[in-house]
């Protein structure tokens, strides 16, 4: 019997099994995929807000500001790209301005440090020379950051299963059952017991609640698409710039990405199914519209990808946080919507503390702080690259061009605790694929190095887990009849 | 630092055959850095034939066409380094301690692979021959999701004739492009079901023989005017919708057409692949995505040449050898020139060069005339496309080096019928020639002749267009 099982490996799921396993706990991370981070976490803006958004006195105003606040921290003890390149809200009507102000007197009622109005024209200009000429002021939060969020969500996890938390994947939750002792859980894979949950369930928190509790949870997905540009786009803008809201609703933010390319986005529309991830004509265009209000000459030709995500968005509009009232032990973190990424530090934080005091739960005395992401040598000063090389000369091939990412990367990226297991997993570990030309080159070369790490079949490697094969065996494997036939013809009148 | 003459970046046919005349026309120290394990470039998973026609006079496949090449490399003892990644080409530094190169102005090129590591290669010239990729889905803000079995027409390929896999049974293509012809036939001999190729463009912007021997051989539809509105599938593709597409290229609600299928090609374009020409500084066209280069195939950098589909798409690898046999003449010829009349010193090469690069970029067409006219007093004449050509390889000639003759290849932006390609030198009108058809599809070309441009006045410019009569 586990201690907790979390439930999802999301970012939520992965910093709350990173601090729970500082705890002398036996904990498990159940995920429905074959990964880490493969829903919301995936596909969202890689923002770590400052925090004025939300209302004060809410989760979201509270957790958000305390998350932005320990990502420094984070970012170096798990080895995660993270930047604070600051963000700024436009306000390109005068007539708005009191709309500027209230979001600023928000932001220090939530305690955002550094918050400051900027009319001045020329230091604008100076800050963000392609701001929209309409600009009229702009709200600057110099706390405002960006991130990797793949690696933030795998790093995270890495750290928890390096102190000991055990990670099932392919492992979906089917049924919860409350019992005196805790909680069993039916798996695909099985029946587990655990005297807590985490349910970190993404989208789904909803349901796997509903399971224990009768004061029902109702999440919608609420979909988001955006748009990705090329590197070369990738210094239009410094900070991440946010469209005043208003009548346009909240618009679309432009935000340069850890990794130097530029990302647009994102629509916000209300969906039925939890797994609708499909871009629409409509919302790509909407995204390539709005994108323009607040900054100007954004050249959208360079879009190298397009792509869309789920928000868990809870009636309630809060994020849902701690013990069911109805259920001991079961612990929700439920309608982790913007702000999440940004909080889920503190979330992890917060949870693994009352999870741990709900247990009487000790520390252990030697937890592991410490990961280290898998080297890049383009990153590393010259010397030490020459090292790597001539130590592992599979750090010398570079097999995708586009992000310079070498066969050593994607190997390790194999190997390590919690390692790819599919073309994804690789591209959200390596960011191999992850460039302009999309994977074309380099997919092949991956799907040999998946094949050959793994001991399996090419045509047993997958994108992304599941179904989602790439290749079939040969053309024996693509039967025909009327292929057949012709041939059969031929033959007989040969 | 390691040292050569003229280092190649690339040895697919272009990069071959420049190193071949390179070395035929006297260069020694010759380095061709390839960044797959063998040498042939996309020629390697083009196994079908009609490759060297004009070249060798006979239909080979890609892999055959290489192997002519590489057999000559071998033969002329002509160094290469495969597996090998080039990461940076920068102007040397500490010209004046280059023993191989006294006081002539050098090239440092990064590269990467298993045996050196990261090393550097100084060099007196460089050959720009990276080819070409495919435009990806991206590029093209295709709706839907994005499950697996979404191919560029390329990586197919690789996949059935390199790797020996299929990468799907029910196949749509979108895009007329030449791979995506040939792959439709290829992926039908495989035994798999190519339902339809769609065109955004109410035109197919590949070679017509394709579309005979590829589509209609096959019966295989070509849907002109449409494009994908909408992939299905969450794994693996399960779906594909197409519509008709107005004059602008937007979908026409109700022209939907649904799909069964696990596979999408794309084949929408190729995009010369200068990622390492922009870290070097070197002036690009902007139609072309290429070094906008002179006759001599020289870039804005001097030394730095560029050949093949890294300057624009061709069509057939035997005009990719001939211009690259003449990229490596034109090398050599560099390499010897500055070995015989070492002028400039260091600062001001530097300097030029800085000049070029940030001047190029806004207007690459007026670079090569300063450049020479502060340099050498040389008269570059630009060549401007109009009236239906889009564009022109090279965009410069100079009348007083150029050869007795210079092709110069273009396309043209759409479809034109009973035409006539003229070239005029300020208004003078040196060539008229009529065509039956120009299509996007098919790279033109005319001669310039040398004699063409005996008396020529100052700021005269060449221009070639489209004319009725």
């Amino acid at each position: 019997m586990f201690d907790t099982v979390i439930i999802g490996a999301g970012v939520t799921g992965a910093a709350v099994a990173r601090e729970l396993s500082r705890y002398q706990l036996k904990v498990c991370v159940l995920e429905r995929e074959e990964d880490v981070c493969c829903g919301t976490s995936k596909a969202n803006s890689a923002i770590i807000h400052a925090g004025f958004d939300a209302k004060p006195g809410t989760w979201k105003a509270k957790l958000n500001v305390a998350g932005n606040r320990l990502m420094d921290q984070w970012s170096r003890e798990l080895d995660f790209p993270f930047v604070r390149n600051g963000s700024m809200v436009v306000c390109t009507d005068a007539g708005k301005m009191e709309r500027l102000e209230a979001l600023y007197q928000q932001g220090l009622a939530n305690q955002v440090p550094g918050l400051e109005i900027i009319t001045d024209k020329k230091r604008l200009r100076e800050m963000e020379p392609n701001l929209s000429d309409q600009t009229a002021a702009v709200l600057w939060a110099p706390t405002g950051g960006i991130v990797c969020p793949f690696l933030y969500n795998i790093a995270a996890a890495e750290n928890a299963a390096k102190n000991g938390v055990e990670f099932r994947f392919r492992s979906e939750v089917t049924g919860i059952i409350k019992k005196e002792w805790g909680y069993e859980i039916a798996t695909k894979e099985g029946l587990i017991t655990t005297r807590t949950v985490v349910n970190a369930a993404g989208l789904y928190a909803d349901v796997l609640h509903n399971m224990v509790s009768e004061r029902k949870l109702q999440i919608t997905p609420r979909r988001g698409s955006y748009c990705l540009l090329d590197k070369t786009a990738g210094t239009h803008v410094n900070s991440t710039i946010f469209m005043l809201p208003g009548e346009y609703g909240k618009g679309v933010l432009v935000t340069p990405t850890v990794h130097g390319n530029l990302l647009m986005g994102p629509t916000a529309v209300d969906v039925k199914d939890k797994e609708a991830i499909n871009t629409t004509a409509e919302e790509l265009a909407e995204v390539l519209e709005k994108s323009s209000m607040a900054v100007k000459d954004i050249p959208k030709r360079q879009v190298i990808t397009s792509f869309a995500g789920l928000r868990a968005h809870e009636v309630g509009r809060d994020f849902v946080l701690g013990e069911a009232e109805d259920a001991k032990g079961f612990w929700d973190c439920a309608g982790i919507e913007s702000p999440g990424l940004s909080a889920s530090a503190a979330i992890g934080c917060l949870m693994a503390g009352w999870v741990a005091d709900s247990l009487h739960a000790k520390k252990k005395e030697h937890f592991h702080s410490k990961r280290r992401g898998i080297v890049h040598p383009f990153e590393l000063p010259e010397e030490q690259r020459q090292e790597l090389v001539s130590q592992n000369p599979a750090y010398g091939v570079i097999v995708c061009r586009c992000e310079m990412v070498t066969e050593g990367e994607i190997r390790e990226a194999i190997r390590r605790p919690l390692g790819a297991r599919s073309l994804d997993g690789i591209k959200r570990r390596t960011r191999a694929g992850m460039g302009r030309c999309q994977a074309g080159f380099c997919s092949p070369r991956v799907m040999e190095l998946l094949a050959e790490e793994l001991g399996i079949e090419l045509t047993q490697v997958t994108k992304s887990g599941g179904k989602s094969m790439l290749v079939y065996s040969d053309a024996a494997q693509v039967h025909l009849p009327e292929a057949n036939l012709k041939w059969a013809d031929v033959l007989n009148e040969g | 630092m390691r040292k050569a003459e003229l280092v190649i970046i690339g040895g697919g046919p272009a990069g071959m055959a420049a190193a071949v005349s390179a070395r035929q026309n006297g260069i020694e120290n010759i380095v061709i850095l390839e960044r797959d394990h063998v040498l042939g470039g996309i020629l390697n998973q083009c196994i079908h034939n009609g490759f060297g026609l004009h070249t060798f006079q006979e239909e080979l496949t890609g892999p055959e066409y290489a192997d002519r090449y590489e057999q000559k490399v071998k033969e002329l003892e002509i160094e290469y380094q495969l597996e090998t990644m080039v990461t940076d080409i920068s102007e040397g530094t500490d010209q004046k301690a280059s023993d191989l190169l006294p006081g002539v102005r050098c090239i440092h090129v990064s590269a990467v692979n298993r045996t050196y590591g990261f090393f550097q290669i100084e060099t007196k010239a460089v050959i720009l021959a990276m080819g070409c990729r495919e435009r990806p889905r991206g590029a093209l803000n295709i709706p839907g999701y994005r499950p697996a079995g979404i191919y560029s027409a390329g990586t197919a390929q690789r996949l059935i004739n390199v790797m020996g896999y299929m990468p799907g049974k029910r196949v749509v293509i979108l895009g007329s492009g030449d791979i995506g012809l040939i792959m439709a036939r290829r992926m039908t001999l495989e035994g798999a079901k190519v339902l339809a190729v769609a065109e955004l463009m109410p035109y197919s912007g590949g070679l017509k023989r394709n579309i005979v021997q590829c589509l209609e051989d096959y019966d295989i539809p070509l849907l002109l005017s449409h494009t994908v509105v909408n992939i299905r599938g969450k794994e693996r593709v399960e779906g594909i919708t197409l519509a008709k597409v107005d004059e602008k290229g937007r979908p026409l609600p109700g022209t939907q057409i649904e799909y069964e299928c696990d596979t999408l090609l794309l084949s929408c374009g190729l995009l010369p692949e200068n990622e390492l020409s922009k870290t070097a500084g070197v002036a690009l066209q902007q139609i072309t995505g290429g070094p906008a280069v002179n006759d001599r195939l020289e870039t804005s950098i001097p030394g730095m040449f560029a050949c093949g589909n890294v300057l624009h798409v061709h069509d057939l690898v035997d005009y990719v050898s001939e211009e690259a046999s003449l990229a490596g003449k034109y090398a050599a010829c560099y390499i010897q020139k500055a070995k015989e009349e070492p002028v400039e010193d260091g600062t001001k090469a530097k300097e030029r060069a800085a000049e070029d690069g940030t001047e190029a970029k806004e207007e690459p067409a007026k670079d090569g005339t300063e450049l020479e006219a502060a340099v050498t007093d040389d008269t570059e004449l630009q060549i401007q496309p109009e009236n239906g050509v889009r564009y022109t390889v090279p965009c410069s000639i100079s009348p007083d080096k150029m050869a007795d003759q210079v092709v110069v290849r273009f396309r043209v932006g759409g479809v034109y019928q009973d035409r006539y390609i003229s070239v005029y030198l300020g208004e003078q009108r040196l060539l008229h020639a009529k065509r039956r058809i120009l299509t996007p599809g098919k790279m033109e070309q005319v001669i310039l002749k040398k004699s063409f441009f005996q008396s020529v006045k100052p700021d005269e410019a060449i221009r070639i267009d489209l004319e009725e009569e």
